[in-house]
């Protein structure tokens, strides 16, 4: 993966020499080790700025209506498997047009858990890098080589879709597509548990929660103009942190991303308080699953199942 | 969204779906006393309540 940065860096630098795109939105070092944050390239001398290794977990889907100015403009993105679902996410629901797009599209192999490699260390880490499949970390008291598979996202471990499902180049070859028996085992086990325990795994699950909202604004399906919880007429939900107001934040927006969530893990990642958001949005991927036989993003023809009526809809649930 | 309550820990029974027609007195009569009778079996509801006092 470390590699396909160069033919990143080439790619992006003939389409903006070439004047094809305004801009290229990939990602770029944080301030931190192990942290990358989102970049928009316009000139060719910050061509060198954009990198790309597995410490990229966040979604540039995110960043695309924004940075495309105006009908005529065209930019260019990179996009992993889990960007790409997001981009024909976007194009069906009207936010982007697919020739304003030029998709760098980079096969996956997953990324690192920052929270489970910070937990290691007693300190701050001081450097990251890979090699590989092995990741190599520094802080001031030890220095520690670690195997990638092991410190993948949980969303990575389970992710069926690597490679981009829609792209105009490819940065690197593609790789082999995982099968799982059970691609939801952390939803089975909640369902298993009875009312009052599951009541009490997400009340403890949220107890932290700051009302950011990190998670709702790095989620590339969270693009209302005004979000429900920003409404003050009506005012839909409390702003403080009491449990009920936390968690009908969590839920209300767990179920906006219905059939839409392409599980990019993206909110669990910007959560300062790692919280594993996932657990609300990842019920609803599998109900989207087995109800309508729907994984979002992978379908250009397409409208998502809330979106259509068919005589075919379950609907035992109505009286 | 009844699944992802009752995934959330509120009892299925709690949450009911009709679609009744201004026409069909029996049947919105039929349905509120089901929900009453199941909302009733279940007790008084505790989750996802917010407390003012």
């Amino acid at each position: 993966m470390d590699t396909c940065i160069n033919k990143i860096r080439e790619i992006s630098l003939e389409l903006l020499e070439k004047g094809e795109v305004d801009k290229v939105i990939g990602f770029a070092n944080g301030t931190i080790p192990m942290a990358t944050s989102p970049i928009a390239v316009t000139s060719k001398q910050d061509i060198e700025k954009l990198v790309f290794n597995s410490t990229c977990g966040l979604n540039l889907a995110n960043y695309l209506k924004q940075s495309i100015k105006d009908q005529k403009s065209k930019i260019a993105v990179i996009a992993k498997g889990c960007d790409a679902r997001n981009i024909v996410t976007h194009i069906v629901e009207n936010q982007v047009q697919r020739d304003q797009l030029y998709i760098i599209g980079v096969p996956c192999n997953g990324m690192i858990d920052k929270a489970k490699i910070a937990s290691l260390f007693d300190d701050d880490i001081t450097s990251f890098s890979e090699d590989g499949d092995t990741l190599n970390i520094t802080s001031s008291l030890k220095e520690e080589k670690l195997n990638k598979k092991d410190y993948l996202r949980e969303n990575c471990q389970l992710c069926l879709h690597k490679n981009p499902v829609i792209y105009d180049t490819l940065a690197a070859d593609l790789v082999e597509e995982q099968t799982l028996d059970n691609p939801f085992p952390d939803v089975e086990k909640i369902e298993a548990m009875d009312s009052d325990t599951k009541w009490q795994h997400f009340t403890d699950l949220t107890k932290n929660c700051i009302r950011c909202y990190a998670c709702r604004n790095a989620c590339p399906l969270c693009y209302c103009p005004t979000c429900f919880v920003d409404e003050s007429g009506p005012q839909w939900v409390g702003k403080g942190q009491d449990e009920t107001d936390v968690n009908t934040f969590h839920f209300l927006r767990a179920f906006h991303c219905a059939g839409r969530c392409t599980d990019c893990g993206a909110c669990v990642e910007a959560c300062p308080m790692d919280i594993n958001v996932r657990d609300f949005t990842r019920k609803l991927n599998k109900d989207s699953f087995e109800m309508f036989g729907w994984e979002a993003g992978l379908d250009l023809s397409k409208r998502p199942p809330l979106d259509v009526y068919s005589p075919d809809d379950p609907n035992d649930f109505i009286k | 969204m009844g699944n992802l309550l009752e995934h959330m820990g509120i009892e299925r029974d709690r949450v009911h779906f009709s679609w009744i027609s201004s026409a069909e007195a029996t049947k919105f009569v039929d349905v509120v006393t089901e929900v009453s009778k199941t909302v009733r079996a279940l007790g008084p509801n505790k989750k996802l309540v917010k407390d003012y006092n």
